[in-house]
This record gives C-alpha cells, sequence and structure tokens, in this order.
C-alpha cells in the first residue's frame, strides 16, 4: 500500500484553485465535496490527504465516472439533497464554483456549516473590474474565461460579488477563517481589503465556520 | 426443454456442489417464532480465501437465482447467471477474491425448502414449511460464513432480491461488512410489488394440480399455474422499449392474425416460452414461500419507520445503483436508501445507469454498470489493503 500511494503521490498535480483548497483540508478528515464533477479534488484529497471523503454531483456522468474510479460519490443536489445530512457529519464541506448555480445560496451556505465543521467555499467574483468594465461599457452581461456562457443558457444564475458574499455571511453569522482571491493568471493573492479583494479577485475563496460552532 | 417433465415431479434431483448442514439440534431461529431443523444450506465458492480470511465476497442471489452464479446451471446447462460478473480478471475478480454464493433456505437448488422432505412427518414440507424471511435467509448465511471461518466480509453483492440481502446484511452485522452493493433494490417491498407476487402466487394456488401444496406427495404437478406466475413476473423484469425493441407487433411465424388465441405475436410466443422452461428448473411452492419472503421486507418497519436507525453508526462503504428503466425497483427506492444512508453520514456512493433493458439490467452487459463495479470494487480493495 506504501508503493501505491508514493506511485499515486507522484502522478497527482491538480488545478491551482483546487490544489489551495486541498491545502486548507487537515489530513485524515472527513469531507464531503459538493459538485464535485467526476471527483479530481476528491481523488487528490483521498490519496494524498488520506481523508474519509465523500461526494456529491448533479450530473450522472459525473458521478458515474467518480464512482468507477473508485470514489464515493452519490447523484444530488445541493438544495434539496443536503437536509438529510446530519450536523458537524463532516470536517469540511466543500463547495467550489457552484455556489452561483443554487437556487437558493442562502440556504446552501447554511447548510454547508451545519453539516460541516467548515466550509470552504470558492466562486466567481461579480466584482472583479474586467466584469464590471464589460457591463458598464458594452452595457451587456459580462462574458469572461470563468463565466464563458451566454445569459441564458448559463447554469450560473446567481452571481454575486465578494462584498455580497461577506455580506449574507454577516447575516448568517457565520465567520470567516480564511480569505483569499485567486487574479486573472490563477495565481492566489491576499485578501488585504475588502474592497481591493472585490476588485482585483477573479475568484473568492473562503474557510468558513458557524459563528461559536 | 419444455417437453421434459419437471424436475420437480417426484424424487427430489441430488444436485453438485458444497453443502453446510446442521442437525436437529442446531435449529435456525426465523422470524416467524417457528424454527427449521435439520437444515442444509447449498453453496458454491470460486477463488481462494486469502490467509487473513479478508478477501471473501458473498454474492446474494434473486428470486429465482441459485448458488451457480459462476458455474454451468445443473438443470438448464447455461453459463452461471453472473458469468459477465465473476470470474479471472473479471469485475469480481477470482484471482483476486474467494467469492461465495449460497442458495437461500426456501429455495430448491439444494438449501433447504419446500419441497425438502420433513423429518417429522417423511414427506415432503409442502405448506408445512415455515415462512421464512429476508433477514432468515441472511441468518443461514451467517452461519455459512462463520463456518467458512471469516470474521469479516469484504463485501456483500447482489440484486433485487439480492440487494435486499445486502441491505440486511447491512443493518444486521454491520462490522461483518467492509462493503455493500445493493444493487436494483429497495428497503421494503413496494404495495405494486406484493401485488403483482400476489398475482403469481394465485396463478399457483389456482392450478388443479397444485394439491393444497402436496403435488410432491401426489405426484403431480402445478406447471401451468407456475408457468403463468413466471410469464407474468417476466414482464415486469422487463421495459416498454425493451419488449418493444426485441419484439414490436411481429407475428409469430405467420403472415397474418389467425383470429383464435394461439400466440400470434412474437411477444406471446416469447412468454409462453419464458413459462415453461423455468418449470423446469423451479419449485412450485419455493415460488410461494420466497415470494412472500420478498412481501414482508421493510427494513424500517422494526425501527418505527425510520430507515436511517437501521444504519445508525455504519461504518461499511455503500455502493447503491438503479437502472433508468427498472420500474420494477425504480431509482426511487434506491434514493430513499441514499438519503437514509446520509441521514447516518455513511459512505454511500449511489449511480444510476442509463438504460433501457429495465429490471433484468443488472444481469445483462451494460458496460457502464461494469466500470461501477470494477471501481468500487477496486477502491473498497485499496483503503482495505487487499492487493
Amino acid at each position: 500500500m506504501a508503493l501505491e500511494e508514493s506511485e499515486t503521490a507522484a502522478a497527482k498535480r491538480i488545478r491551482v484553485d483546487l490544489q489551495l483548497i486541498a491545502d486548507m483540508v487537515r489530513p485524515r478528515s472527513r469531507v464531503l465535496d459538493i459538485g464535485c464533477g467526476d471527483g479530481v479534488l476528491l481523488d487528490y484529497l483521498v490519496h494524498m490527504k488520506q481523508v474519509d471523503g465523500r461526494g456529491m454531483e448533479l450530473s450522472q456522468a459525473g458521478v458515474n465516472a467518480g464512482v468507477a474510479q473508485g470514489l464515493s460519490i452519490i447523484q444530488g443536489d445541493a438544495d434539496t439533497d443536503l437536509d438529510a445530512y446530519p450536523s458537524d457529519a463532516f470536517d469540511y464541506v466543500i463547495l467550489s464554483q457552484t455556489l452561483q448555480a443554487t437556487r437558493d445560496p442562502r440556504r446552501v451556505v447554511e447548510q454547508l456549516v451545519r453539516i460541516g465543521r467548515r466550509a470552504i467555499v470558492s466562486f466567481p467574483n461579480f466584482g472583479h473590474w474586467r466584469v464590471r468594465w464589460k457591463l458598464g461599457w458594452t452595457g451587456r452581461m459580462p462574458e469572461t474565461d470563468s463565466m464563458p456562457l451566454k445569459w441564458y443558457n448559463t447554469p450560473n444564475i446567481h452571481f454575486c460579488t465578494i462584498q455580497d458574499f461577506l455580506d449574507l455571511c454577516t447575516e448568517l453569522d457565520v465567520e470567516i477563517e480564511k480569505a483569499m482571491v485567486i487574479d486573472a493568471s490563477g495565481q492566489p493573492g491576499a485578501f488585504t481589503s475588502r474592497w481591493r479583494a472585490n476588485l482585483l479577485g477573479e475568484q473568492g475563496m473562503f474557510l468558513l465556520k458557524k459563528r461559536g460552532g | 426443454m419444455s417437453s421434459q417433465s419437471s424436475q420437480f415431479t417426484g424424487i427430489r434431483p441430488e444436485f453438485p456442489g458444497l453443502r453446510l448442514s446442521f442437525g436437529s439440534d442446531q435449529p435456525l431461529q426465523l422470524d416467524s417464532g417457528a424454527s427449521l431443523a435439520p437444515f442444509t444450506i447449498a453453496y458454491q465458492t470460486y477463488g481462494a480465501l486469502n490467509r487473513e480470511k479478508s478477501n471473501a465476497i458473498l454474492i446474494c442471489h434473486a428470486l429465482t437465482g441459485d448458488q451457480f452464479v459462476a458455474d454451468k446451471h445443473p438443470i438448464t446447462g447455461k453459463p452461471g447467471w453472473w458469468e459477465a460478473m465473476i470470474g479471472p480478471g473479471k469485475p469480481i475478480d477470482t484471482n483476486r477474491f474467494f467469492i461465495i454464493c449460497s442458495n437461500v433456505i426456501g429455495s430448491c437448488l439444494g438449501s433447504t425448502g419446500p419441497s425438502d422432505i420433513n423429518a417429522a412427518t417423511g414427506k415432503p414440507y409442502g405448506l408445512g414449511f415455515p415462512v421464512i424471511t429476508i433477514a432468515d435467509m441472511v441468518r443461514a448465511q451467517a452461519l455459512l460464513i462463520d463456518h467458512l471461518g471469516i470474521e469479516q466480509l469484504f463485501a456483500v453483492i447482489g440484486g433485487s432480491m439480492g440487494g435486499m440481502q445486502v441491505l440486511q446484511w447491512a443493518a444486521a452485522y454491520p462490522e461483518r461488512v467492509f462493503a455493500a452493493m445493493p444493487i436494483a433494490c429497495a428497503a421494503r417491498h413496494s404495495a405494486q410489488n406484493i401485488a403483482f407476487h400476489e398475482v403469481g402466487r394465485q396463478a399457483i394456488t389456482a392450478d388443479p394440480e397444485w394439491r393444497n401444496g402436496e403435488y410432491l406427495a401426489q405426484g403431480t404437478s402445478p406447471a401451468r399455474g407456475l408457468a403463468v406466475a413466471r410469464m407474468a413476473a417476466h414482464i415486469t423484469y422487463l421495459s416498454e422499449a425493451a419488449l418493444h425493441r426485441k419484439f414490436g407487433r411481429n407475428l409469430q411465424d405467420r403472415a397474418k392474425v389467425t383470429y383464435g388465441f394461439d400466440a400470434d405475436f412474437q411477444v406471446e410466443s416469447y412468454l409462453r416460452h419464458q413459462g415453461s422452461i423455468f418449470v423446469d428448473r423451479f419449485d412450485a411452492n419455493s415460488y410461494l414461500y420466497i415470494t412472500r419472503a420478498m412481501d414482508y421486507f421493510d427494513l424500517a418497519a422494526e425501527q418505527g419507520g425510520q430507515l436511517a436507525l437501521a444504519f445508525k453508526d455504519t461504518k461499511t462503504r455503500f455502493c447503491l445503483v438503479s437502472f433508468t428503466s427498472d420500474w420494477l425497483f425504480p431509482t426511487s427506492e434506491s434514493r430513499a436508501v441514499v438519503h437514509a444512508l446520509n441521514a447516518c453520514a455513511a459512505n454511500v456512493s449511489f449511480v444510476e445507469i442509463n438504460s433501457d433493458k429495465g429490471h433484468d439490467a443488472f444481469l445483462l452487459d451494460e458496460p457502464e454498470f461494469t466500470a461501477v463495479m470494477k471501481g468500487f470494487i477496486d477502491g473498497c480493495a485499496w483503503h482495505r489493503g487487499i492487493r
């Protein structure tokens, strides 16, 4: 088994934003990755951090591909299928690039910090200067590298800015333990101020927990 | 084959394979309060048990299935019912795992059932056989696993009624099941499914040759009734799309309809054939008893209706599988089990396979299902440290 692990270790390379999420996760913890796609992050966490990892994914094709790789994934919807889990069932609940596609993001965030002792949330920032420029200058819905679809066919129905998200966290009494941004080149940046992060961060990434939890 | 006389008239045939027998002093306690003694469990094994005894997989068969999961069937001569899945280099790899499959009690392929001689009367049990449940079947299997010296099964896998047994194993013996794969099944038998079973049972008991269950002693055979039961059930194993693809409205060996009640349509001829070959390999009373066991299955019932309590604190790794066109055990049934397992924060995978082949899809060649089976087993083997 040691040999297998070192073999996998050499092979695992994941996207920068996923690596940032993985770096926040403690080894051997319990993790639920919501909207896990075909399980790239989950696979990394299971093999590199020895977590007890589960995934939830809306697309059946993604689920089947992930399970065929030996991952624990269920077909499910962040909007409807989180209620069943007991409180504090996981050490981390991850919602990467999915919040903006949920029908009720406020309820989803509440659920994340209920079923996870910590939640890790990342989303495209609609307050980024390029988005503002496109909307302000062209008068049309912005299309960017991280948001390439048209307004009528995008699954992203609830865009928000970093400022909006931070307001929601305050409203829900959710504590931000860690905040960072990812710039246009995919590099992580420090979260020096809300205003600056909201202008320069293409994505926001947050480690959350319920206050007093 | 239909011209042959049934195997289940007159003398009980001897089938090949392994046997574990318990004497009159070791009764099997049943849910009904009755007990069964003496009794025998017929089983087959494939591959080798490793030194740690950590690589055993129990396969649970469906209603009319048997222990010959990867062997030629002793009556029909057909390949084992899951040879596509089990064998060297296959998803359930006999080079790696020790595979066990036992005939459920109440059945008729070697394990004690209603066609066996009741020691108390010297005649076949017939309706004197006690009513059995899925939990009773599993209790008997557990005795076999004890006998084989296996503390914990690496996996318990089964489809349809086999899937019910998998769920029962996971609920009753959580620490003895490392991984569980319930396929195309439910945690409780639905009203619709009980209704279909009742039609089958009525067909059998309405056959005058059934003789109140004593046909073996009286030398008759309720073959017509059993065949009708099989025909009705067989429809539920398929889908509208599969039937249409296979037969459409095609006529059987004729150019036009005959304005009579012969099998004008291919689908009629097919069903008649399915019915007639079934009676050669299955006992009518076993059919009554095993359908009853499925009807009674309701895992949540003894937990006050809360299915999650049946799996509380489970460490077992689950993978549930359903098929899109299965209307006998639809995806919603598997999803209900998944929600219950989520409520205990269990380690669970859930896959719905796109197939138009209906309930029977789990027995057929479905590449995506095969890939999921292999992925789940390999992943669990990695976690269990099995090479």
